[in-house]
């Protein structure tokens, strides 16, 4: 079971109370982009082992999108923040580098 | 005009806590942005608080309700509901801001019960952390109640509402009324 902190209204949500929105910080390709970077913004995802960026809805709450980095192999959620960014927070940033040693934010 | 009727119709019913139709309460949504000047003078005008996250503010005969960062819900008396949102809606008409009345689309029940018997209740349905600690009196929590959105705040500890969409009225009044059923106390909130 995941419970993630939405960081709008602070409520520790259980899972069942998000809508999943999946891979966070995409760039988005448009009409004028090359069918190659438009087909990677629809369809290529990265579905690692390990730290992972993500976006949730509160849905069942205060009806936010919100992001969180957490681990998918052991579940550990590094943190929770506001969906008003482009890339994660020197301080989540942080917090991942201090439990999982040697990770790279990856391109 | 005809006379309001709830969905649950007066319904009530006791177990291990009494559920019961609150009958027609006015209910308001406000939507706005309560970081701008212009939306808070306007609700200053009208002497609406707006509550601190998660929480409840009571006013002169009503009381509002925080359901997100740019949304709260304010509880007044059925017939005052519409003059309620006229009053909002003339304040920030200046601003972009929604405030309409909801009191017909919503389904209020009141919860009461003795000891942690409210709180085992809705425990069995919700994923929400029922602990007096993290939702005391004053506090209140949407969530999701079996499979549909619900907001229920305590008044007291043995005294609490729940708010539902009207059109799942029946389906919530079921599922409270089953799992309040005589023998399946739980018995952890005491
Ligand atoms: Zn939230």
């Amino acid at each position: 079971m995941l419970i993630l902190s939405c960081p709008y209204c602070g409520v520790a949500c259980d899972e069942t109370e998000l809508q999943p929105g999946g891979e966070a910080h995409l760039t988005r390709f448009g009409p004028d982009a090359s069918d190659a970077d438009f087909e990677g913004y629809l369809f290529r995802r990265k579905n690692p082992r390990g730290v992972h960026f993500e976006r949730w809805r509160h849905a069942y709450g205060c009806g936010k999108w919100f992001h969180a980095a957490r681990h998918t192999v052991t579940l550990e959620v590094f943190g929770t923040y506001p969906a008003q960014v482009t890339e994660p927070p020197p301080d989540i940033l942080d917090a991942i580098a201090a439990k999982v040693p040697g990770w790279e934010p990856s391109s | 005009m005809s006379d309001p009727v709830t969905a649950l119709d007066g319904q009530s019913i006791t177990g291990q806590i009494t559920i019961a139709d609150a009958g027609p309460t006015g209910m308001v949504t406000l939507r706005a942005n309560f970081a701008s000047a212009t939306v808070m003078t306007g609700l200053v005008d009208v002497g609406l608080v707006v509550p601190d996250a998660n929480q409840i503010a009571s006013g002169d005969g009503t009381t509002t309700l925080w359901m997100s960062p740019d949304e709260v819900m304010i509880l007044c008396d059925y017939d005052d509901a519409e003059a309620q949102a006229q009053s909002l809606g003339d304040a920030l008409a200046s601003a972009h801001a929604l405030a309409i009345n909801v009191s017909d689309a919503r389904c209020v029940f009141r919860l009461t019960g003795q000891g942690g018997a409210i709180r085992d209740v809705l425990a069995k349905l919700s994923p929400a952390d029922l602990r007096p600690s993290a939702l005391p009196v004053g506090m209140v929590r949407r969530t999701r109640l079996a499979q549909v959105p619900v907001a229920f705040w305590f008044s007291s500890d043995t005294d609490a509402t729940l708010i539902c969409f009207r059109s799942v009225g029946g389906y919530v009044f079921d599922l409270l009324s089953k799992v309040s059923e005589p023998g399946s106390a739980v018995g952890y909130f005491g």
